[in-house]
């Protein structure tokens, strides 16, 4: 027998087969006992009883858009930062953790100063403060263009 | 190391490799690996109406408790103590017609139910009930767990996207989000659990603990009963409990990312959510509070078997069942307490929740990876426990 095969991973196919028979099945069987009886008002968005207007796929805030770059790079760190965290206790074992820990420290402190870049940005206030001098720049700014065009 | 998983658990018995001879014998060919099938699937299948049976009592549970904080009755109609309302509920969500919406994507809308309890039941594979009785220890386990239960989120994404209604949308992004903020504070949690434990593997991490509270890891140094509270509430929002229900909040979006499903097919959204809450309970019971440790090595065989002599199959039974035991004892407490919060707190506005994950706890969770870490290396994985009776001792030893 091989250290490690893949067998173990049969039960992961079993359930997630199992969990898409439960839903697929369930509405089949469903389809027997409930009434069928759609209506043009019934197919409608629900919108608090108002007649839809437009549809929902249109552009959306750009807060949400920031907050996932800025979670992609987290997550990778996370995914890196696994088997050093997996194999550290072991180094550590042999007189080796200090090398571990002094790598972890270093991925770390990258990351650190990249939290604190966003945040010195104000990347991650939801609604992006400004400071009165911030506001008179940006309003003058906006003044002397029209004033060009 | 015991048992790995159901399978090598059951092929240690005698009558197990009985039938496997003959069936070998009989079919003329190796049938170990279709006694594993079955096996598992039989694991599977228990673990899956399990599971289904602790949702429902859990949307039970949900209201009596509910009903118990604001001195209601609750439901007491169907069955003793109103028990059986949610096979109730179950016959009515059946029976009740299914809504298509005209201006919906038919097939994301059909997949995004799917989404969630492929994504919710995948993760079953590997919660640790006991060291036996766990459907497959897989070597990269908490790190699976934190990938396929991301599909949730996915799933309650293409809920809101697929339904084409502004409430659902609402809900759908809020919850995307909220849901992969949150991942970044109870993975840099996760890791350091890992470290502690030294190994991916859950079985690994729940036998570097004991039955004792003062050999979890959750009192193992002071950083860490930190980094508990952080998971937390990591978790709390990750599962979209109040109050981080901002997905499906029903005051100001109407139902969420779920308004327009009807029938079954809310039925599974609203099942995969109390099973994701019953996962990552075990999960957190698992990594910080001992997971299916059993005090004083109750369960082991040379208690069962050399101490009380019992015989070796029923000792192996018991032993497993304790375990099993243990382990559930510690996720419903945690269960309960999710329960309680929901009905204590009021919802987080988004932009209080954005700022609590990125500005509280990410920090906070970062500088306790740190803290842990160095305290791995310089007392040697010791818990602090252990430093203070060996200072004890020391110092009795002086005098």
């Amino acid at each position: 027998m091989p250290a490690y095969n893949l067998d173990v991973y049969m039960p992961v196919v079993i359930l997630m087969v199992i969990a898409i028979v439960m839903v697929v099945g369930a509405l089949l069987v469903g389809k027997l006992l409930r009434p069928h009886n759609p209506s043009e008002l019934k197919e409608q968005a629900y919108e608090c009883g108002e007649d839809p207007v437009g549809t929902a796929w249109s552009n959306f805030n750009v807060r949400f858009y920031v907050v996932s770059l800025i979670f992609i790079i987290f997550d990778v760190e996370g995914a890196l930062m696994f088997p050093v965290a997996a194999i550290f206790k072991k180094f550590n074992g042999i007189a080796q953790g200090g090398l571990v820990l002094a790598s972890l420290l270093l991925f770390i402190g990258v990351l650190v100063s990249g939290i604190v870049y966003c945040w010195k940005k104000g990347d991650l206030d939801w609604v992006k403060s400004f400071t009165l001098e911030s506001y008179h720049h940006d309003r003058d700014q906006a003044q002397a263009e029209r004033k060009t065009a | 190391m015991m048992n790995d998983n159901v399978v090598s658990f059951f092929s240690e018995a005698p009558p197990y490799q009985a039938l496997n001879e003959k069936l070998t014998y009989l079919l003329n060919f190796d049938t170990r690996g279709m006694m594993a099938f079955v096996v598992y699937f039989v694991a599977a299948f228990v673990v899956v109406n399990v599971m289904a049976l602790i949702g429902g009592l859990g949307t039970y549970a949900e209201r009596k408790i509910s009903a118990d904080i604001q001195m209601r009755q609750g439901p007491n109609r169907v069955g003793p103590f109103g028990l059986l309302q949610f096979l109730a509920d179950g016959v009515k969500m059946i029976m009740k017609e299914d809504i298509l919406p005209k201006a919906a994507d038919k097939y994301l809308f059909f997949i995004a139910p799917i989404l969630c309890m492929v994504g919710v039941f995948a993760t079953l594979a590997v919660l640790p009930f006991s060291s036996g009785f766990t459907l497959t220890h897989l070597n990269i386990g908490v790190f699976y767990v934190l990938g396929v239960s991301s599909l949730v989120g996915v799933g309650i994404f293409l809920g809101g996207y697929s339904s084409n209604s502004k409430w659902s949308m609402l809900g759908g992004m809020r919850g995307a989000s909220q849901i992969i903020s949150y991942e970044v504070p109870v993975t840099l949690s996760i890791i350091a659990m890992v470290m502690l434990g030294g190994g991916l593997n859950f079985q690994t991490i729940v036998d570097g603990q004991g039955g004792l509270p003062h050999q979890w890891f959750i009192f193992h140094n002071p950083f860490t009963i930190i980094s508990f509270v952080v998971f937390f509430i990591g978790m709390l929002a990750e599962t979209n409990r109040a109050p981080f229900d901002l997905p499906e909040a029903e005051s100001e979006l109407v139902s969420g990312y779920h308004t327009e499903f009807t029938g079954m097919r809310f039925a599974f959204f609203a099942l995969a959510e109390y099973v994701e809450v019953f996962v990552v309970c075990g999960v957190a019971a698992a990594l910080y509070l001992g997971g299916y440790q059993v005090p004083f090595g109750l369960s082991s065989l040379e208690f069962l078997h050399t101490k009380v002599g019992l015989p070796m199959a029923p000792a192996r039974m018991i032993g497993q069942f304790l375990e099993i035991g243990g382990f559930v004892t510690k996720t419903v407490l945690l269960y309960y307490v999710v329960i309680w919060i929901r009905w204590t707190l009021p919802r987080l506005r988004v932009d209080q929740l954005m700022t609590l994950c990125w500005k509280y706890l990410t920090p906070i969770a970062l500088f306790n990876l740190v803290g842990i870490a160095v305290w791995i290396y310089l007392f040697n994985g010791e818990s602090m426990w252990n430093l203070v009776f060996k200072t004890g001792a020391a110092a009795a030893g002086h005098h």
